[in-house]
């Protein structure tokens, strides 16, 4: 009894954590969904061609650090080029354009970290490694590994951050101001330029550190992109706008696709973990349609 | 112009006699490679027709679907277990009842759309795609319990005849298509088409109107996983020779996406310039390659310019001409014939 509740207990702790790696790829969407109610669907793209610039930047021979900083900054041109060539021409446009040209843009980004950097599969060594912590593992009798701790640490700072951000700063202020209602935003003198900048500079960084968690466990390959497909049940879950809705909405995906692959996987002969999350998502859905977190939405004719 | 035949003008007759000429004789006598056959004529019908189907439910009814594959694969899967279980099927009984299963089916996963719209829709669309996939994966019975996971597909008999050759393949998917395209026209065209347009310009306004929600979105997302379903049993058989669920991945649906798109939201002929698009540009991509660089370009290389082209365009089109590459044609058509009567 003890020992299965302890497996339980694996699993969920386990589940949990890999839930953390899906908030961190989902608090990109949210970031850009919050400041310009914009879907970005080339949030995996982004992911993808962050990491893979990343190695590709490393492999020639950068320390870390430098190769971390260029990323950045070479995230912040992506998002400057994104905001003067694919949303000014589109401002005003409705909500399903715009998702269909950011489909678009995750096309030309993969297609471009592709061209430049090849398609083999690359490896990521973070010096983290992705074994169990022996020190938890001898005095809690829980196997937690190191990256996925790692990841979990990252993504409470990254988002206690943005919050702050969000809820305490000028800038944050002039974020929520435009997502509610750009028009109004603009007329009262908040520059709508930079603060699109800004969102998808810092949409860009959160893709880079999303990529390096992922890159480090899984390699740095295409797969990525399909991925952050994952991220679209924990939206739908914590509600598009809301920082906090995608850690939790993480972990629940995180946790109850883990205990369902262990305890119902097995009748279905395994595998569920690829659709399980989305046919949760359906259910979540049909219950609260905007999520645990999002703000109700109101429609009028 | 006066209609002279139900709602279609001179015009459009002229046209459809036009292109029928084009298609049931002049290709099949003129056209003796069969690589145009088997590499372009063949998939670029079965890939209209499924884009028939996303025009349906996304161009003409608004729902943004993303799991056109999922259905295909149905389709596909179910007209194999219907030819190898059910003796004396006729291939196009087979070819409907499929295409009747994947209804069934888009009816289920089109339940979403009565309570979530835009891309909330599409996140539960994308659960049938991973969940049709994964079922065909998973239980052998599907699959005929061949364990190499790659089956080949029978032939295609129709009444006691054999159809193998790529013309012939070739002729029974025109049949299918040109009905199935008619078809769609006369839908698009009358009460089902408008009780569509409405749904998708406002629909709450359709509602108030009298226009039933329930029925019309569940009646799109039937009939669109039935062309779908049809277009992916058709793709399997006469194209890939062989039946894998790897073949109708997210990939493809997204490749159905994008013809849909670019071909032109809401258009039917739009259906068939993005499908040919989306399957002519690699080929011609890969022939540049080849002839005028003499294969100095690695072929990573070129797949990743096909997918930048392909996101500059979506992007390009969104800004310049939302309407896809079917208005651009009508405006070139326009344009012509103004300067024409000018003179």
């Amino acid at each position: 009894m003890i020992s299965e509740l302890l497996f339980f207990m694996e699993v969920l702790v386990a589940g949990l954590l890999a839930g953390t790696m899906y908030s961190l790829v989902a608090l990109g969407f949210v970031l850009i969904y919050k400041a310009s109610s914009t879907f970005n669907f080339a949030q995996g793209a982004m992911v993808f061609f962050a990491v893979l610039t990343f190695v590709g930047f490393m492999e020639l021979g950068m320390p870390f650090v430098i190769a971390f900083i260029v990323t950045c900054l070479l995230m912040v041109v992506v998002g400057l080029s994104t905001e003067r060539f694919v949303l000014r021409p589109l401002m005003n446009q409705s909500e399903d354009t715009l998702l269909m040209a950011t489909i678009g843009l995750g096309y030309v980004l993969e297609g471009l970290a592709q061209a430049v950097w090849g398609v083999e599969v690359r490896r990521l060594d973070l010096g983290i490694g992705d074994f169990p912590i022996p020190w938890i593992a001898d005095n809690l009798k829980l196997f937690i590994s190191a990256l996925d701790l790692t990841a979990g640490i990252v993504s409470a700072i990254m988002i206690l951050g943005l919050t702050l951000l969000f809820k305490y700063t000028k800038i944050g202020l002039g974020l929520r101001a435009v997502a509610d209602d750009p028009g109004a935003a603009s007329s009262v003198g908040i520059p709508l330029k930079h603060i699109m900048l800004l969102v998808w500079s810092a949409a860009g960084v959160v893709a880079l550190v999303a990529g390096c968690m992922w890159g480090a466990r899984a390699g740095v390959q295409f797969a990525l992109v399909d991925l952050a497909l994952k991220a679209l049940p924990v939206l739908i879950i914590g509600g598009f706008s809301s920082i906090p809705g995608a850690i939790v909405g993480g972990l629940i995906i995180g946790a109850s696709e883990k205990i369902l692959e262990v305890y119902i996987g097995p009748f279905f002969g395994g595998g569920i973990e690829g659709w399980a999350p989305y046919v949760l998502a359906i259910f979540f859905l049909l219950y609260r349609p905007e999520g645990l977190f999002g703000e109700k939405i109101i429609r009028r004719v | 112009m006066k209609p002279i035949f139900m709602t279609y003008t001179k015009n459009d007759i002229k046209n459809f006699v036009v292109l029928m000429t084009l298609g049931f004789i002049i290709i099949p006598n003129f056209i003796s490679s069969e690589y145009w056959f088997t590499s372009i004529l063949i998939p670029w019908l079965c890939l209209a027709l499924a884009t028939i189907g996303q025009q349906i439910v996304m161009g003409y009814t608004g729902q943004l679907a993303l799991g056109a594959a999922g259905f295909m694969a149905a389709g596909a899967f179910a007209c194999f277990n219907l030819v190898l279980r059910v003796p004396g099927i006729p291939f196009f009984g087979a070819l409907i009842v499929s295409g009747l299963i994947a209804a069934a089916l888009g009816i289920l996963f089109g339940l979403p759309s009565l309570r979530v719209r835009g891309i909330y829709l599409m996140v539960a669309t994308l659960a049938s795609q991973f969940f049709i996939i994964w079922m065909i994966d998973k239980f052998g019975w599907f699959k005929n319990y061949d364990s190499s996971g790659i089956i080949t597909a029978q032939d295609i008999v129709i009444f006691g005849k054999s159809f193998t050759s790529p013309i012939a393949m070739y002729m029974v998917i025109l049949v299918v298509v040109t009905f199935l395209t008619l078809l769609a026209m006369n839908m698009a065209r009358g009460s089902t088409g408008r009780n569509w347009m409405a749904v998708r310009d406002m629909d709450i306004a359709a509602e108030s109107m009298g226009v039933s929600l329930l029925k019309t979105k569940l009646q799109a997302f039937a009939i669109s996983a039935f062309y779908c379903g049809v277009a992916g049993a058709l793709l399997a058989f006469c194209y890939l020779k062989s039946l894998e669920p790897v073949a109708f991945d997210i990939k493809l649906s997204f490749k159905v996406l994008f013809m849909c798109i670019l071909g032109g939201l809401g258009t039917i002929n739009g259906a068939f310039i993005g499908a040919a698009f989306i399957l002519l540009f690699p080929v011609l991509l890969n022939a540049v390659g080849n002839n005028v660089f003499h294969g100095a370009i690695d072929a990573t290389i070129i797949s990743s310019v096909e997918q930048i082209v392909f996101g500059v365009l979506m992007i390009v089109f969104m800004i310049y001409e939302p309407l896809g590459m079917a208005k651009l044609w009508e405006n070139i058509k326009q344009k012509i014939s103004s300067k024409i009567s000018k003179k």
